[in-house]
Formats: C-alpha cells, structure tokens, sequence
C-alpha cells in the first residue's frame, strides 16, 4: 500500500468523526445548561475523572467480566453449535427451544439471573453476558456446519480421516467464516450486557460509575463515561478485525478472486 | 422377470469370482435403489458385474443420468448398495476402504481453501501415521509428479483450475492407493487443459501402475483414456457392453486420435450410447 493510499483511508476513517466532534464542539460551546455541558468541559473533566486508580477500580473488572462472558459463550456456542450442526437428531430436538431463546431480548434475562446467582458479585454479570453472547455465536455455527460444502466431507470421508481431525480440520475451519459472523454480533451485543448487567446492583465498574455520576449531579463525568464506552467499543471492534483478517485471511483471498476483483 | 434376472446373475457372477489377486476392484450384482420416505423409490443401479485388472485403467461412459456418480460413490463407499457387493482387494467395501483415493468432478470444492497445497496433500498422509520427514518427501514427490513443484505453499483458489485439479490428483496419488477412482475430473477445465489432464493422466498410471477407474461422459475422453470402456445403459443401470480397446499403449493427443482404430471404437461406443440413450437394453433385459 502506498502512502496516499494509507493517506485517504486514514481520512475515510477519521473524517466523519472528526466532522461530529466539530459539531458536538460548536452546537454545545458556551452551554449553561447543566445537563449538557460544553464539549470543552466534558474534555477537560475526562483525564481527571478517568485517573489510572479508576481505572484499574473501574474499566478493568468491567472488560474482564466482558472477556471471560464472551470466551465462555464462543466456547459454549462453538461445541454446541457443532454438536447440533452435525447431528440431524439433536437439531430436531434443540431447534424450537432455540428459536424462543433467540426471541428473548437479552436484557430481559438480567433479573432472572439476579434472581439465582446475586447481583453483587462477578458470578451473575458473567452469566449474563455470556449468555447474552451465546446465541449468535450457537446459531451462526449449526448454520456453518450444515452449510459445509457435500464435496469436502466427501473428501474427509474417502481419506478415512478420523473424526476429531475432521472436525479440526475440515468442520471447523469450514464453518469458522459464519462463526466469526456470530461472534461479531456476540461482541457488540456483550458491551451492551456488561453495561447494562452493572446498572442494577453494583458499585464498581464502568455501567455503575455512569450511573453514579448521573445519580450525583456530576454530568460532565458521567459524559467522560459515555465516551470512554464508545472508544472501547472501537478499540474492541479493531482487535476483533485484526483475529478475523489472520484466521479467515483464506476466506477473503478465496473471495475476492471469485469476485474478480 | 426383472426380479429374477439379476438375482441369477448375481448368483453367476458370485460363482465366477476369482480368488486371484490380479483382480484389484470387482463388481457383483451391485444394485442401487434409493428409497426416501414420502418419495417414489428409484432404482438406480439394477444389476452391475465387472471387474478391474490390478494396474489396468478402465473408463465407464453412459448416457447423462445413467447413474455414473452413484455407481462411483457406491463404489467409494460413500453410498450403501442395496443389492450384491463391491469388493477391493478381495474385501467386500461397507464404508469409504483404505485403498482407494477418489478425484472428484468439483476440483474447486475438494481441496480445503484453509489449507495450502501442501497441507492439502499431507493431511491423508497424517492420518495414515506417516512421519513428518517421510511426508514431505511423498508430497515433493507427488507434487513433482504433476510439474506443481512451485504452488507447494500456494493456496488452491490462488491457482487455476487445472492446476487445482493437479493438486487433487497429486493428494490422491501421494495417498499411494490401490484403486484411484476419478468421478468426470475433468468436465469442468477447458479443452486445452483438458488434454493436458488426460495425458498427464496415463502418464501417471504407466509410471505409477496404479489401477484407474474413470468415469467421464465424454466418449472420446474414455477411448483415448482407457484400456477399456465400460457402456452403462439408461436407469435403471445395467452393463451395456465392456469394449477392449485395443490401440496402441502410447498414446498421443494427434496421432492417437486421428487413428483409423481410434474412430472405429468411438463409432461404436457412440451407437451405444445413441443406443442406451433411445432405452434400448441388453438382451435379458427389461426396463
């Protein structure tokens, strides 16, 4: 790549940001109104606010709870969805449980979970993230696996290959292009969880400062939060793109010659 | 009648069987009738009886529908017979055998795009428990064998699509089976490559001595090609005739075609097809 081109993609990504920013800055600028301060204020609260103690008090137990809900259902969702993928029995049996449970809006399950695992601690966050991030990813992966062209388990089959290399080897990789799809949602529905799981019954953690903040009339902080959030959120979805471009970099190779492109 | 005639050819060819080793792949009285539920049963294959000599290269041509790519898969052991029993190196297959390597039709969809060539060609060898060193010296050698030195560490859809279906044919023939079964290998590569394949084909089986079975539904393909071409008729499939075809050893893309031989055999094996094509069927049978 060259360095225009470097040049105009750093431009396609940062431009409109910069343009909202820009108004947020002008539209607010000189604001007296307490519940929406000036870009300016929020800005020069953010480093004061968000001090490394708070940080590690805050930000870090949330992502923590957020990674071990998400590993947990991309674990969950991968063996599940492949046992229900390659077994026709089991995806009778499970398929009309699943579809209620897709219907259910995660959010829903908050109380439910505080109900049997507390809301105080680590245990029903957790849970509800990962529960929350199980279904995409499950659904995508029974998708992969039954959509796994007849040609390559025929190949698997002729060369006798056992099944744990099968699955390693041909099932797997096969379906990982829709279960990285699945995961994709997963993330972005998990942010959502780790926020909202925080909202009702703790005081540490990044949803619970927001709160807090708004709850004790301190708006310019509770703005900082907001932005924080979003700024995880893109940092999240950058990490996420770099995993996807190393493992499925075969997929959008195989694509873009199919494309001619 | 069309109960009773292949059950007693079945019995025939039972009787007949050789328990010589020279016979690599032997046919009796397979029969092949699906039956889903809810849905007409179709008999597919009714009656098959034919063998294949060790280290010969036998052709099977049909007309279109006339059940080659059940007959193969039955064969690979990726389908049940319903009626009599394939047998490989005098083992009766139930399921996909250890001697036999399949080349499918879809060159595309039978290489893993995960894996790079090499990969590809290595995963059957791991499963067979060859050491790493070893490996690598059969996939060298295999991929030296179809000129794809070079596209080792390449990816399958970085390649066109007969060097994808070089790649196919090198993991089969790394796979050192007893029979090499070719499902139309070559139906979806342009006719220059075509020609390429073909040759590269009997060049392999003369320096290998592998056992070929090719199906193809290209008549000219399956005389240039074979040692002898099995007709199939229409379904429900029984033997039409088995043609000797007796032309020269070395065969040439100019010289063998243009044979007075070469025209005579795809005459007749033409008629047949026109033949099977219009329901005709061998004498004894009934459709």
């Amino acid at each position: 790549m060259t360095a225009t081109t470097y040049a105009k993609k750093a431009f396609l990504a940062l431009g409109l940001p910069l343009i909202l920013l820009a108004a947020w800055w002008i539209a607010s600028a000189g604001s007296t109104n307490p519940f929406w301060p000036s870009l300016q204020t929020i800005l020069q609260t953010f480093p004061e606010t968000w001090t490394p103690e708070r940080l590690a008090a805050d930000l870090v137990p949330s992502l923590a709870r957020l990674g071990i809900g998400f590993s947990l259902a991309v674990v969950g969702g991968i063996v599940g969805g492949t046992a229900i993928g390659l077994s026709p029995t089991l995806r009778a049996l499970s398929e009309p449980v699943l579809e209620f449970f897709r219907a259910v809006p995660p959010p829903v399950l908050v109380p439910i979970i505080a109900l049997f695992a507390g809301y105080t601690g680590w245990l029903g966050k957790i849970v509800t993230i990962a529960l929350g991030c199980l279904w995409p990813i499950l659904l995508n992966t029974v998708e992969g696996v039954r959509g796994l062209e007849p040609t390559l388990t025929d190949t698997a089959k002729s060369y006798r290959l056992s099944w744990w290399r099968r699955l390693l080897f041909v099932v797997l990789p096969g379906a990982s292009p829709r279960i990285f799809t699945g995961a994709r949602q997963a993330l972005s529905i998990g942010v959502i969880l780790m926020v909202i799981s925080e909202l009702f019954g703790a005081n540490r953690g990044l949803g619970a400062s927001i709160v807090q903040f708004q709850r004790s009339f301190a708006i310019p902080q509770m703005w900082t939060g907001i932005i924080l959030l979003g700024l995880i959120g893109v940092l999240l979805a950058a990490i996420f793109k770099v995993v996807e471009t190393r493992m499925l970099a075969w997929y959008m190779g195989q694509r873009q010659i199919e494309r001619g492109e | 009648m069309s109960i009773t005639v292949p059950l007693l050819k079945a019995a025939q060819a039972e009787s007949a069987a050789p328990a010589a080793t020279d016979v690599a792949l032997d046919l009796r009285g397979v029969g092949k009738t699906y039956d889903t539920p809810g849905r007409p049963q179709v008999e597919a294959i009714r009656n098959l009886d034919f063998q294949v000599g060790r280290g010969e290269l036998v052709c099977v041509v049909g007309p279109s529908g006339a059940g080659k790519t059940t007959l193969l898969r039955s064969i690979a052991g990726l389908l049940d017979v319903t009626k009599g029993e394939v047998v490989l190196d005098g083992t009766a297959v139930t399921g996909p055998p250890e001697g036999m390597a399949v080349v499918f039709q879809e060159y595309g969809r039978s290489l893993f795009p995960w894996m790079t060539v090499r990969q590809n060609i290595e995963l059957p060898l791991k499963e067979k428990g060859i050491p790493k060193a070893e490996r690598r010296e059969k996939v060298d050698k295999a991929l030296a064998e179809v000129s794809l030195t070079e596209a080792a560490e390449q990816h399958p859809w970085q390649l066109s699509g007969g060097m994808q279906q070089r790649v196919a044919i090198a993991r089969a023939v790394a796979y050192e089976p007893t029979v090499l079964l070719m499902d139309e290998p070559f139906a979806a590569v342009d006719a220059q490559t075509r020609a390429e394949l073909e040759d590269l084909v009997r060049s392999l089986w003369k320096r290998l001595g592998v056992t070929v079975l090719f199906v193809t539904h290209d008549i000219d393909e399956a005389v240039y090609l074979g040692e002898r071409v099995i007709v199939l008729s229409n379904r429900p499939t029984v033997l039409m005739e088995d043609v000797n075809v007796d032309l020269p050893p070395e065969r040439d893309q100019l010289s063998t075609r243009s044979d007075p031989r070469f025209g005579e055999l795809r005459g007749h094996v033409y008629s047949l097809i026109q033949k099977a094509k219009a329901g005709h069927r061998p004498e004894g049978e009934e459709a």
